[in-house]
């Protein structure tokens, strides 16, 4: 009876997912047909493989073609960063390898060769090959010799390639990863700019920084803790000289990947928003998004429109990794100003969490102690103190002050005017627009909390010092002010 | 100062006992081990006493082999026995040019190897005896798990054209024997077995190249990545195929 009740239940259940997949494939079909596996081939090209930061053409309009694909693998001593050379393994002789370009539906004719200096064996493993180990079990190639196989790219998207021989993870962690791309019909969107950026950690055996020929420590490379984070093989591969480059309007496309091979990244550009995100470098389109996250092994595709001038900071914002370990890089944009979009400084002040008001501190009890008498040359040796501890934060150590912000001490004609009032200014604070040797300031001075002993002497030492007219402050005279 | 010059004499005798040991044998003691592949269920492998050459095998002395069998010459070899790149270094068929005399023989195929050994009486190691011998560091028979030793090993990945350097450089191992590390890969007598032959591995599947996290499935030490690159290396090959960081020493069952 159980058995009987529960074939009908199975039956019911059938029914229900034959009428599903019958209204999921009359929907299918009324979209562009996606069996791509049916795409006949048309002619015969050798593929175009860029180095990064630089993409191939994009294909527009071509239909599909037998693609051929000649890449080199070479061992080879590179830079990581000033001074610190590091044995990177590459496919094309960049970290990471050549971008690969493709459309739907191309046959793609591999030819992997292996350099005959090389010591290892390689082979590769690309995510758009639908088939065993992605390429890599035939592709197993000695140093001194060439493998051939072929594929189909059957799935738009963009997907990283990698050597896969053993033991694997120190062929990525050596650099050998790269990208590619299988457009749709008719290509992505045209943009104006489109640049390859890939991040990989690296692990050496002296710490970030340390020169020399560093060796891959394994050690590290088990524990995940990299020493370098970097885009496109190196710290500073995208800076110094090196930057991307836009001009205000454009819009640019990064092909973005993660070879890995054991950090996810947090993929930012700083100061922009990415309008289009191809997910995972898959179909799906996210819009307006700051950080996308990429896996190791995985890619994104994003792009944006440049809007306003200025150094846009490419970053890993797993923030560490940017600031101490390498994952910058800058794309620079060149043109006019926009300043309803972004307007610049257009302000600067002085911040008080107090109000805005003259701030008062708690007065010191002062006055029980005698007060020593004090040549100048005293008051200028402690006052010279009490201005290091006091007052140079902003009138800085030369009193030269800081312009639009705090005026000079230096040659002051302020002060020089009026000792008195500068006494007031101690004791009291000031705010509002002063001149100040012909510039104004507007911005304020706190209260300070010292002694008249101690204001008479850093005032003995301010007026003694940088040109000015070489007045001696007493303490009486700051009592008298109070 | 005299304490210098005896050591000065010292090295100097050295030297000639050096150039005519090139081919010199030291005995290998019976003994077990584990190796990364091809022992089933993970139990040790018994390797039986042998002798195996001090050094590998030389430019000089390969040019002697040809000189006597000179159908091995670059020009003469048939095309199974060897690929293109065969001796592609050497000048012609009997000049190895401005290589080091006492560099070791590289691009030379299996088919050649196991005859240059041959002519010496004697014949090609196995892998695992290969293997037994290279866990030796200079004072323990099996120094594998040593993180320095494998730091050694692998350190010589990044070293660039080791193969210009002549024998006896590297250190002088548990055994007595030279170069395992450091220098140029060797061949094996069986060189492919683990990876070509179902036999040896009943259980798994036959597939014939170690890669992704497929090379993992029946290693014993997921942390010896110097085994893993042999093995991996090994895997790549055929026997005609030869390679400029690939040279050979030979090995015999019986003193000679």
């Amino acid at each position: 009876m159980r058995k009987k009740h529960q074939i009908y239940s199975q039956l019911r259940i059938f029914f229900f997912a034959t009428c599903i997949a019958m209204i999921a494939s009359s929907c299918k079909k009324e979209a562009s047909p996606t069996d791509y596996t049916k795409i006949i081939t048309d002619g015969q090209m050798e593929a175009e493989l860029t180095a990064p930061p630089k993409v191939p053409k994009p294909i527009g309009n071509r239909s599909a073609m037998k693609l051929k694909v000649n890449m080199e693998i070479k061992e080879q001593e590179g830079t990581m960063t000033d001074g610190v050379k590091y044995t990177y393994w590459t496919f094309g002789g960049s970290v990471p390898g050549s971008f690969i370009r493709t459309r739907v539906g191309d046959e793609v004719e591999f030819h992997l060769k292996n350099h005959p200096d090389n010591k290892l064996p390689h082979n590769i493993d690309l995510h758009a090959v639908t088939g065993p180990g992605g390429g890599a079990t035939s592709s197993l190639v000695a140093p001194g010799h060439e493998k051939v196989f072929s594929f189909k790219v059957i799935n738009p998207g963009l997907y990283v390639y990698h050597c896969a021989t053993a033991p694997v993870g120190m062929h990525i962690a050596n650099g050998m990863y790269g990208l590619i791309l299988v457009e749709p019909e008719g290509g992505l969107p045209p943009v104006d700019r489109e640049y390859y950026v890939m991040q990989g950690d690296f692990y050496t055996q002296g710490e970030y920084g340390a020169k020399g020929l560093q060796p891959f420590d394994m050690n590290k490379a088990v524990k995940e803790t990299p020493d370098y984070v970097v885009f496109n093989g190196k710290a500073g591969s995208m800076t110094n000289g090196n930057e991307l480059t836009a001009k205000v309007g454009e819009t640019v496309r990064l092909f973005v990947g993660n070879g890995g091979p054991n950090l996810v990244s947090s993929f930012h550009v700083i100061g922009e928003i990415f309008d289009n995100v191809h997910v995972e470098g898959g179909t799906l389109i996210n819009k307006n998004v700051q950080t996308t996250l990429i896996p190791a092994g995985g890619s994104a595709i994003v792009d944006f429109k440049v809007e306003t001038p200025g150094n846009f900071i490419i970053v890993d914002h797993s923030i560490f990794r940017a600031f101490n370990k390498g994952a910058l890089g800058i794309l620079k944009v060149e043109g006019t100003e926009n300043k309803s979009i972004y307007s610049g400084t257009i302000q600067e002040g002085i911040y008080l969490p107090e109000g805005g008001t003259i701030q008062n501190m708690p007065i010191a009890k002062t006055g029980k102690t005698a007060i020593p008498k004090r040549t100048v040359a005293e008051k200028i040796k402690i006052g010279k103190e009490i201005f290091g501890t006091t007052c140079f934060a902003c009138h800085q150590s030369e009193g030269q002050g800081i312009p639009n912000a705090f005026p000079p001490l230096a040659k002051s004609d302020y002060l020089n005017a009026d000792s008195k009032r500068a006494i007031k200014t101690i004791l009291h604070g000031l705010s509002g627009e002063v001149t100040v040797n012909g510039k104004k300031f507007n911005s304020i001075m706190p209260a300070q909390n010292l002694s008249d002993d101690e204001i008479a002497n850093v005032m003995t030492y301010i007026y003694n010092s940088w040109g000015n007219n070489k007045t001696e402050i007493t303490p009486e005279m700051v009592k008298s002010q109070r | 100062m005299q304490k210098s010059i005896l050591i000065i004499i010292l090295f100097l005798a050295q030297i000639p006992s050096i150039s005519g040991q090139e081919s010199k044998m030291v005995p290998i003691k019976e003994g077990t081990f584990v190796p990364l592949y091809g022992a089933t269920a993970k139990k040790p492998v018994n390797v039986k006493s042998f002798y195996i050459d001090v050094y590998p095998v030389t430019n000089g002395e390969y040019l002697s082999f040809l000189k006597k069998n000179p159908s091995f010459s670059k020009s003469k070899i048939k095309g199974i026995y060897a690929d293109k790149s065969y001796l592609s270094y050497w000048k012609s068929d009997f000049d190895f040019g401005n290589v080091n005399p006492k560099s070791p023989v590289a691009n030379v195929s299996w088919f050649a190897a196991k005859k240059y050994c041959e002519c010496q009486g004697k014949r090609l190691p196995t892998m695992d005896e290969w293997e037994y011998v290279a866990m030796a560091d200079e004072k323990k028979i099996d120094a594998r798990t040593k993180a320095e030793f494998n730091k050694y090993i692998l350190s010589w990945y990044e070293k660039s054209k080791t193969y210009e350097n002549s024998i006896g450089k590297t250190f002088k191992n548990y055994w007595g024997v030279y170069d395992m590390h450091g220098l140029v890969w060797e061949w094996t007598a069986d060189f492919n077995s683990i990876f070509l032959s179902g036999e040896s591995r009943k259980d798994k599947s036959s597939d014939k190249n170690l890669f992704c996290g497929a090379a993992s499935v029946n290693a014993t030490d997921l942390m010896d990545y110097a085994a893993f690159m042999r093995y991996a290396f090994r895997g790549s090959l055929k026997a005609q195929y030869s390679t400029r960081n690939l040279g050979f020493r030979c090995a015999s069952t019986t003193k000679l």
